[in-house]
Formats: C-alpha cells, structure tokens, sequence
C-alpha cells in the first residue's frame, strides 16, 4: 500500500514538474486564476486533465524529440482502429526520438466503464493522457486554428516545426510518411 | 516612398490570400448573413415539412442532428427543452437527420419514428433523404445548429453550448444568448463556434 502511494506522489510529481515550463510562461496570467488541481490520478487510468491549459505543455516541448500527439477515444471508431499504427512508429522509432503521446478525450462518465478496461485489454505502450476539459471552443484552436474539433487529428512536432492533420492513417507507411520530415 | 508603398501591396495581397484560405477550409456553406435555402423534407409523422411551414417564426433553429453520435444523444434532452422554452415564443426546432442509414443502419427513417416516439420529440425530426439539404447549408457535424432569423438570414452557426457533456455545468449558452439578441433587435455577439460532434454519415459512392 504505501509503495502505491509513493509511486502516486512520484507520479503527482513528475506531472508538475513536467509542466513547469508553461507555468513560468504563464505565471503572470494564471496568477489570477487559480486551477485548483491540475493532474487527477485515479488507478488503473492515465493522468487526467481537466483544463486544456494545464496540458498544453505537451504541446510546446523545445528539444530535439519528435513529439506525435494523437487525439482519439474509445468511442471513436476510425481512433480505435489507427491505435496500433501509433503504437507500432513508437515502437520502430524510439531510438530515433520520437515520442507519441495518445490524448484520450473520453468523457469524464466513461473513464472507468470504457477507457480503463480498453487500456487493461490494449496494453498499450506509448503515453496516455485523459483530457476532459469540456469546452472544446476554447481550447480547440490552440492546437490548430483549422482543427473542427472532430477525432481522429493528429499533432507532429518538433521545436517549432508544426504540422496538423485532421484524418485518420490506413497503415504504419502513411503515419512515418508525414513523420520521417521531421528526423 | 516606393518601397512603403510595395510593402503595403505586399500586405494586402497576404492578406488576401490569408482570407481566401481560410474561407476555403470553412467548406462551401452558409456563413452568418446568408439567407438560408429552404428545403422540404419528410417529418417522421410521413408529412412534409418546410421553413415555410412555420407561418408565424420568428426565427428558426436548424439543427443537424442524429440518433447514433454519442454527442447528439447528449444533447438530445437540451434540445428538446430548447424548443419547449423557444417554440412559443416564436424559434422552433427543426431536426435534421443528415446521415446516410446504409453507412449509419441506426438513423433509418424507422430508427428515427423510434426513437422520435421513446423520447416524445416536441419539434420536428426530418430525414435528409438524398443528402442534399446538409451540404447546401455546410453541415460537417451531428449536432451542428443553423440560427436563422425571421429573414431566414444566417445569424449564428456551431454549437449549442459550451460543454456536451453536463448540461449543469454549461457555462454559456450560445444558441439562447443568440436567440435573446434577436429577440432584442440586435446581432449576436458570438456568432460562430466549432460544432464538436461526430461527423456525417455520407453515402459510400
């Protein structure tokens, strides 16, 4: 029991200290805001955000990775079923610095019925995140202007190199064509 | 002189291309100011509906929406209390089902009297037989709400409100904050938001 603890406190705190970048950015701004708790951490299911703003470190990493960010959902059909080209271009490309992270926006209700017996059953490799924060039209846009807001959508980046693709891949060659540019 | 002068052509003609890019990627429908097109659709009583049906509207609340996307069922009961609230006073609720049944078995025109009669839908609930009444609006998503006013002039565009899933939780009200402005004689002050839903079931050519 109190390994589990000691591993939730590391957990707890290696989330907040991976987000400290965005937070000195933003320290002015958020001053008078206060998030009351950024990273809910439940067992069995990956970190849970539940506003946009206390995730959007993801999103702006400054160093040599390659980072594929991949929006989907247990509900999400076309999602579930590029899931393991995803799995399989973290895999091959691991030592070439990519890193993929699956953004899961299952709701909030379903986490427990839906996306923790997917992730028992999937064992899936790269990083998950639960984001929950509901209003879409506010946070939307800050991963690309030109995003509906629809899953699949898919992020690649590396420093300020960005691109966006709103669309789901039909093999492994589709997904390491749109990443190769970026080794 | 000259140099500031061939900056600013420069700048417009960014500009420019900027605006037309972006028009392109928001696809080929309405966008707010448009008059709407009417349509004539079969409700799920079999009768035939039309904007012009609704004689004494005030406005109307075009929604695209459907048995099967998970976010349509969210918003289901706000959409019927949308029209319980709105009706009356004159902006009805009229539901169209966009999807194709043979991609979407579960929005036939069946499913949808079904589902109509377990839920006692107030509004109407049209089938979009053939597909052409979605795209001459620019529909991408179920739901995905057209404001019209008694003009049938587009006046907002998106979503319902800001958070699908907890209606006790929502925070703005996009649909009613519009309807108020109306109401008052004035624009919306939003007057687009992203419609987060699934997206249309189209026909497999």
């Amino acid at each position: 029991m109190q390994k589990i603890i000691l591993l939730l406190f590391s957990v707890v705190f290696l989330a907040l200290a991976c987000n400290q970048p965005s937070k000195v950015e933003n320290s002015t701004a958020k001053a008078t805001t206060p998030t009351p708790s950024k990273v809910k951490i439940l067992e069995g299911l990956p970190p849970i955000y539940n506003d946009f703003e206390d995730l959007v470190f993801i999103f702006q990493q400054k160093n040599d990775t390659t980072y594929v960010i991949n929006f989907w959902s247990t509900w999400c059909a076309p999602c579930v079923k590029e899931l393991p080209y995803f799995e399989e271009l973290n895999q091959k490309y691991a030592n070439k610095k990519v890193k993929v992270i699956l953004v899961s926006l299952d709701f909030p209700k379903q986490l427990e019925t839906k996306l923790k017996p997917f992730l028992a059953k999937n064992n899936l490799q790269s990083e998950v995140l639960v984001l929950t924060d509901p209003d879409a039209n506010s946070w939307v846009d800050k991963v690309n202007p030109t995003w509906s807001g629809a899953i699949p959508a898919t992020v690649v980046y590396k420093g300020d190199k960005n691109e966006f693709y709103e669309k789901s891949f039909e093999t492994l060659a589709e997904l390491e064509e749109i990443v190769t540019p970026f080794l | 002189m000259k140099k500031i002068i061939t900056f600013f052509i420069f700048l417009i003609a960014a500009i420019g291309l900027f605006v037309a890019a972006t028009n392109n990627n928001t696809n080929d429908g309405l966008v707010v100011g448009d008059v709407a097109p009417n349509f004539s659709l079969k409700n799920i009583d079999g009768k035939t509906v039309s904007l012009d049906s609704y004689k004494d509207a005030k406005g109307y609340v075009v929604i695209f929406t459907c048995n099967t996307c998970p976010y349509a069922v969210m918003y289901e009961q706000r959409i019927i209390e949308l029209h319980d609230k709105y009706a009356a006073k004159g902006y009805p609720v009229i539901a169209i089902n966009p999807n194709d049944p043979e991609v979407k078995p579960g929005d036939s025109f069946e499913k949808m009297q079904q589902r109509a009669a377990a839920k006692e839908f107030p509004f109407a609930y049209l089938f979009d037989d053939g597909q052409e009444v979605y795209p001459a609006y620019g529909a991408t998503r179920t739901p995905h709400i057209y404001l019209l006013d008694a003009n049938k002039t587009v006046q907002y565009i998106g979503a319902l409100d800001n958070n699908p899933q907890d209606a006790s939780a929502v925070t703005t009200k996009y649909v009613e904050e519009a309807i108020a402005a109306l109401e008052a004689g004035e624009k919306p002050s939003t007057t687009y938001t992203k419609a987060i839903g699934c997206g249309i079931k189209v026909k497999r050519s």
